[in-house]
């Protein structure tokens, strides 16, 4: 097992794990997100290669943008 | 060019920084920038770039001002609610200074009239309301290799960066961070949507210092970089955004000589 940090809470995974699995461990749609991974956000073509590795800070970045008007 | 006598003293605070001078503040004077919305980002960013003497600045909202703009959208004021949002900023902004020439598009960004808005300016700052125009003017700028300094609003956060891909394969641009457009499922509904106005203030500022600071060529830009802020606890995040190397819009660009 490894410890990586997701979004501040230390987590616990089985090692060699790629950031594909590890989402979809977690049920997390990759389309829904961006995934910050030590301070760079991982590019969404490249997740199933990324390994997660011990220590790892990962952040959940979520999308902003949408419409604050449709509710006025 | 020269400065006449009131712009010397309006702009001393610029001309004496290293980092602006005469020829910074004549760059400004020169710039043309576009706004996309005169709301929560726009109010602030519109004032701001105004004040500074960005000379020529491009306005596109199609909206109307409402009263409940006005707990945020501080370039709109009490006597203009119901009245178009160009305008009222025009108005504003023409009051704070008559150096600044302004070009107003009462009309929504459509991908019939993106290109020829978007084509006469030099920069570019979405402070749109929705993701499909975010889409839309990151690949017209992609297309035309004009720079765009977005930002985005939550409730007691903000997303901003710099896109300009056409500056460097390291670069990315907004479709390198959301592809597409989230099901409307997935976006925020009614009951989360509110914003503390303040929120907007920041970002909206953050967004017109990234808009100067491209435009004096000064500093280290938000390219290539994204800045997340969360304003329950005052923390905020730089972290970095690398170019997607299969994105649709931006994948093919080649670095410029």
């Amino acid at each position: 097992m490894i410890t990586l940090t997701i979004n501040g809470d230390e987590k616990r995974v089985q090692t060699n794990i790629s950031l594909t699995e590890l989402l979809e461990n977690m049920q997390i749609s990759p389309q829904k997100v961006a995934v910050e991974r030590n301070r760079e956000i991982v590019p969404r073509s490249t997740y199933n290669n990324v390994m997660i590795e011990d220590g790892d800070q990962l952040e959940i970045v979520h999308f902003i943008g949408g419409g604050l008007h449709v509710c006025l | 060019m020269e400065f006449t006598d009131e712009q010397l003293e309006r702009y001393s605070r610029h001309l004496i920084l290293r980092e602006v001078g005469g020829a910074g503040q004549m760059a400004l004077l020169n710039a043309r920038v576009l706004v996309i919305g005169a709301g929560g980002l726009g109010a602030p960013l519109l004032m701001y770039l105004a004040a500074a003497g960005v000379g020529t600045i491009g306005i596109i909202d199609d909206d109307l001002v409402e009263l409940s703009n006005l707990q945020r959208q501080i370039i709109h004021a009490y006597p203009d609610v119901g009245t178009r949002k160009t305008v009222s900023a025009a108005k504003t902004i023409t009051a704070l200074n008559q150096d600044v020439t302004l070009e107003l598009y009462q009309t929504r960004l459509t991908s019939d009239n993106a290109e020829n808005l978007i084509g006469s300016f030099d920069i570019i700052a979405d402070g749109c309301d929705n993701f499909e125009t975010r889409h839309l003017v990151n690949d017209t700028c992609v297309k035309l290799g004009k720079t765009l300094v977005s930002a985005a609003l939550g409730p007691f956060e903000g997303q901003i960066s710099t896109f300009k891909p056409h500056a460097g394969a390291k670069y990315p641009c907004y479709r390198c961070f959301l592809p597409e457009t989230p099901d409307e499922n997935q976006q925020r509904t009614c009951a989360d949507a509110g914003i503390l106005g303040a929120v907007a203030g920041i970002i909206g500022s953050m967004q017109a210092l990234e808009v100067l600071k491209e435009i004096l060529d000064i500093g280290e830009t938000l390219a290539g970089k994204i800045m997340l802020f969360d304003a329950l606890t005052m923390k905020s995040r730089l972290i970095g955004l690398p170019r997607e190397p299969k994105c649709i819009t931006c994948g093919q660009i080649r670095q410029k000589a």
